[in-house]
């Protein structure tokens, strides 16, 4: 534990210094900004780098002259991939702390740890990864894609390529589970049959993936055109592939596309086997637009090592800070109720080229492409969708959530308002 | 001065006009096309110029075509990064990469590399290779056309090699069903009902059910699907093996220190951690040879954790005897700091371990069975390292100085066996074999700081469910646990399956404690 934090303490240092040098008399008023990402445990393999963009975001806002004249500092904290433990940091941060704004958490149930802290003490969360929706609260920002921002998309593009028959397989727990449902709501009223669509489960970190890809070969060898949705999460996407690569399933005969692989997580892959799989997200290193090569050098030049890849969390983190600092800017204020109101609306720059907004429900716009795997490691975008993609924070396929809609302007100001019976059933203000 | 003058003027008029030709080459059209427009431009190629596009399709197929982003230029490139070699396409000329960026590879997507698979499928049926023409014809296979099937037919009569006529005739049958004679229909069902293959299958099924021979193709379908489920059974065997050979090598070490000595050692599991990241940073010294570095590995990898191993033994677990659940503490801390010193050390990142190409794909025993290459070598490797340990413990001197101590340690000193000094060694024998069970997990699944924590549970299963301090035991139980695991699998799902195996466990050891093979005589007192 002590060498990361320790060295990245060491390298904030200096701009700590700077600060109380230069600015002496307001070196104790600076804006604290809070980061909550497991830097050790299971988690770490995924948090630490979001934790490192952070500090990135931060010290180039710093160089920029700070913001409203004062220095922002950031506060890292380790919740260690201990689900109460990041309430318990949640709390730490901003009562102990003081901190303005929190960036941070990975997993859904992280982030439903956080959320009755976090709405106690009426502060705000910045949440960059993709998830399953059907949550909106008023102190949470949710900066990485809802289903529909990912989910559909990659369906839509699939059905296109003709596929016919689906298997959607995932870890057993509610990201997939709540994904694969409103998939099979949405492939069903797109008129496929029971029959075609195949679900699996399996645990976490689920190593021998011999039978289920066996299984996987045969439901696509009865000449339809089969497809594999995947929401396999973390550590199992590695035997996943190696398996598939092993019993020659290659993407022309059944493209595999996946909501939870990108550049990070193929930095540890061999990748040869996997040449053509897919993945859909928000954003690719491989995306061309100025914005995304200036971000690249500058994390290449942070990281000191060339060989870094960026990925969809670090965009969603890129976008979320310079939306907080654009909306502190609007309100000339820090206080998280101020800022509130003045975020619904910021546009600022996303690294694809195009613009991001913060919608009415927490959620925000932005473009859904579709990758390829290639065999050095990156992405190539095989479609984009024509415009940007709001997300949606009820989804429109799920019974219980179809007439849900979520707005938190005045005066509506409801995280789950139902159009039919004009009843606020979420948390009201 | 003049007659220079003159040639140099001569070489770049030739030069400008190379250009212009160049301008209305499809070369030039490729960069920026759509996917669908460079399969047009592909297909029109072939037809004005086919040596040259071929060499295109395979470029493309292979990922070497780039294109220069301001000019649109081809060129081939081998590495993507700056200061590597390009040549440029048209005129072969050699020169440097000045700026990765200004450099983007043409590219391809599923639906286009099937097409150029296909179209390259086509030219390869008078390859001089007979693997390739297998492999051209396999690809026909997979989307048949009237074409497709014409071309196989002009290339049957001069075939030679009895495996491409097998995988040709099935073409020709296939086509037949779909475009013969009534009779010919009923020829080609009679073949299509030998063959194993899904292709011949799928070809039935299509046969409508109001036609006559609808019957006939069902009767071909039962029988089929009859022999194929005879070789599934055999496959899930076979995958029940692999996962119980998995168990067997991460749990064996295990069987040394906690079923010998009697020590219960958290850190196995990161033991097998330390042995997979020797495994990647042999590879990292021999990028060029994975395969080599693969062997290399093994010996490293038994030193690294062994020695690993020693100085836990020697460090901590000494001063704990007869203390377990002190011992179970201790040995839990060491495990997380490996975890994070690895963590510090490595990155947090999973770090990719490449798989040799002897160990790649599967072997295809026939077209419904066929045993990947990976999971063989790792059964293999697990049987050699079962009875290298086993002939160790029972013909050595230091098994027999091992079996003294575990026995009776104070008889065994009084006889002159140094204790201590065993113990040291029994154990880093343990954590030695863990280290190269992580060369072999290496090759099946990810190398990460968390990898250890995946199998220390099962480790633990399989000594107890085998009988402590029995290596048959562990064997038995690894293998009949994966069998079981694997025959559960495809009616219950993986969770349920894993759950199923786990009550059987508890209750298995409710009633016999000492496991499957328990210890007798003098040995269970110790």
């Amino acid at each position: 534990m002590f060498p990361i934090a320790g060295k990245k303490t060491l390298r904030i240092l200096p701009i700590a210094l700077a600060t109380a040098l230069s600015n002496a008399a307001l070196a104790a008023d600076t804006i604290k900004v809070g980061v909550l990402h497991s830097l050790s445990g299971t988690m770490a393999i995924s948090e630490t780098t979001l934790k490192d963009t952070m500090l990135m975001l931060i010290e180039e806002q710093n160089k920029k002259g700070g913001l409203l004249g004062k220095q922002l500092e950031a506060v890292v904290v380790d919740p260690a991939s201990n689900w109460p433990l990041f309430a318990e940091k949640a709390r730490e941060l901003v009562e102990k702390d003081g901190v303005d704004a929190i960036f941070g958490c990975w997993t859904s149930v992280s982030r439903k740890s956080v959320l009755p802290v976090i709405e106690e003490l009426d502060s705000l969360l910045f949440y960059p990864v993709q998830y399953e929706g059907e949550e909106s609260s008023k102190n949470v920002f949710y900066t990485g894609a809802a289903p529909n921002q990912q989910a559909i998309p990659a369906v839509d593009y699939l059905m296109e390529q003709g596929v016919k028959r689906w298997v959607l397989a995932g870890t057993d727990y509610v990201y997939p589970r709540t994904t694969n449902k409103i998939l099979e709501a949405y492939l069903k009223a797109n008129g496929v049959a029971e029959s075609d669509i195949m679900i699996n489960y399996t645990p976490f970190g689920h190593s021998d993936w011999q039978s289920i890809v066996s299984d996987i070969k045969g439901f696509g060898a009865e000449g339809k055109k089969t497809a594999v949705v995947s929401t396999i999460n973390g550590d199992a996407n590695v035997p996943f592939y190696k398996e598939l690569g092993a019993q020659g399933v290659n993407a022309d005969d059944i493209p595999v596309i996946a909501f939870s692989v990108g550049e990070e997580e193929l930095s540890g892959m061999d990748t040869a086997p996997l040449v053509g799989h897919l993945a859909a997200w928000n954003y690719f290193m491989s995306a061309e637009s100025e914005s995304n090569d200036e971000f690249i050098d500058a994390w290449h030049a942070y990281t000191g090592d060339e060989d870094r890849v960026t990925n969809d969390p670090m965009e969603a983190h890129y976008i979320g800070f310079n939306m907080w600092v654009e909306a502190v800017k609007k309100a000339q204020s820090t206080e998280p109720g101020a800022v509130q109101d003045a975020i619904i609306g910021v546009s600022v720059p996303n690294l694809t080229g195009g613009l991001s907004s913060m919608m009415p429900n927490h959620h925000i716009s932005k473009p859904v492409l579709i990758g390829e795997i290639q065999d050095d490691g990156q992405f190539e975008i095989v479609s984009e969708t024509p415009g940007l993609v709001v997300g949606d924070a009820w989804s429109d396929y799920l019974p219980g959530s179809k007439d849900l809609i979520s707005d938190w302007r005045a005066p509506l100001s409801c995280g789950a308002y139902d159009v039919v019976s004009a009843k606020c059933s979420g948390q009201e203000l | 001065m003049s007659n220079w003058t003159s040639s140099l003027i001569g070489l770049l008029v030739g030069l400008l006009t190379a250009l212009q030709v160049g301008a209305s080459t499809p070369a030039d059209q490729l960069a920026n096309a759509s996917f669908s427009e460079k399969q047009t431009l592909i297909q029109t190629w072939i037809e004005s110029d086919s040596s040259t596009a071929l060499s295109v399709v395979q470029l493309l197929l292979d990922g070497r075509l780039y294109y220069e982003k301001n000019t649109n230029r081809l060129v081939l490139i081998d590495t993507h990064k700056t200061g590597q070699p390009l040549t440029d396409f048209a005129t072969g000329q050699a020169g440097t990469i000045e700026k990765k960026r200004a450099y983007k590879r043409v590219s391809v997507n599923n639906t286009l590399r099937t097409f150029l698979r296909d179209t390259l499928a086509a030219a390869q049926l008078s390859d001089a290779d007979p693997a390739v023409r297998l492999s051209s014809v396999q690809q026909m296979l997979g989307d048949l056309t009237p074409e497709n099937a014409d071309q196989i037919a002009k290339f049957r009569a001069q075939e030679t090699d009895t495996d491409v006529v097998d995988l040709m005739d099935l073409a020709l049958a296939i086509d037949r069903l779909d475009r013969g004679t009534p009779a010919e229909q009923a020829q080609a069902i009679a073949r299509l009902a030998d063959s194993l293959t899904v292709e011949a299958m799928n070809a039935l099924r299509a046969v409508p059910a109001n036609s006559p021979l609808a019957s006939q193709a069902r009767s071909g379908i039962q029988s089929i699907e009859h022999r194929r489920n005879r070789y599934k059974a055999v496959e899930t065997l076979y995958f029940g093996l692999s996962l119980g050979s998995v168990l067997v090598l991460a749990g064996i070490g295990l069987a040394i220190t906690f079923g010998v000595m009697g020590v219960i050692n958290m850190a196995h599991g990161e033991l097998i951690m330390l042995g997979a990241y020797t495994t990647f940073v042999i590879q990292q010294i021999l990028p060029s040879q994975p395969g080599m570095a693969l062997l290399i590995s093994l010996p490293c990898a038994f030193m690294v954790s062994g020695l690993v191993g020693i100085g836990i033994q020697r460090g901590v677990i000494r001063f704990l005897t007869g203390r377990p659940l002190e011992t179970l503490l201790a040995t839990f801390g060491i495990s997380l700091i490996l975890q994070q010193a690895v963590r510090s050390i490595f990155s947090p990142l999973n770090r990719s371990v490449v798989t040799p190409e002897w160990m790649a794909g599967s072997w295809e025993i026939n077209a419904a069975l066929s045993l990947t290459l990976n999971r063989l070598y790792v059964i293999g490797f697990c049987l050699v390292v079962f009875f290298v340990l086993l002939t160790l413990l029972k013909r050595s001197s230091l098994g027999l100085q091992v079996r003294a101590v575990s026995q009776n340690r104070q008889m065994a000193q009084a006889m002159g066996v140094r204790s201590g000094w065993v113990d040291a060694l029994t154990f880093g024998l343990g954590s030695g074999v863990a280290g190269l069970a992580g060369v072999a997990l290496s090759q099946l699944t990810n190398v990460g700081p968390n990898m250890g924590q995946a199998y220390i549970i099962d480790s633990f299963m399989v000594v107890v469910f085998g009988g402590v301090g029995n290596l048959w035991g562990t064997l038995v139980a690894g293998l009949s646990l994966g069998i079981a695991n694997k025959l559960l699998e495809p009616w219950a799902g993986a969770v349920l399956a894993k759950i199923l195996v786990l009550v059987f466990i508890v209750l298995f050891i409710q009633k016999n404690p000492r496991g499957l093979f328990p210890q007798r005589g003098r040995a269970a007192e110790g």
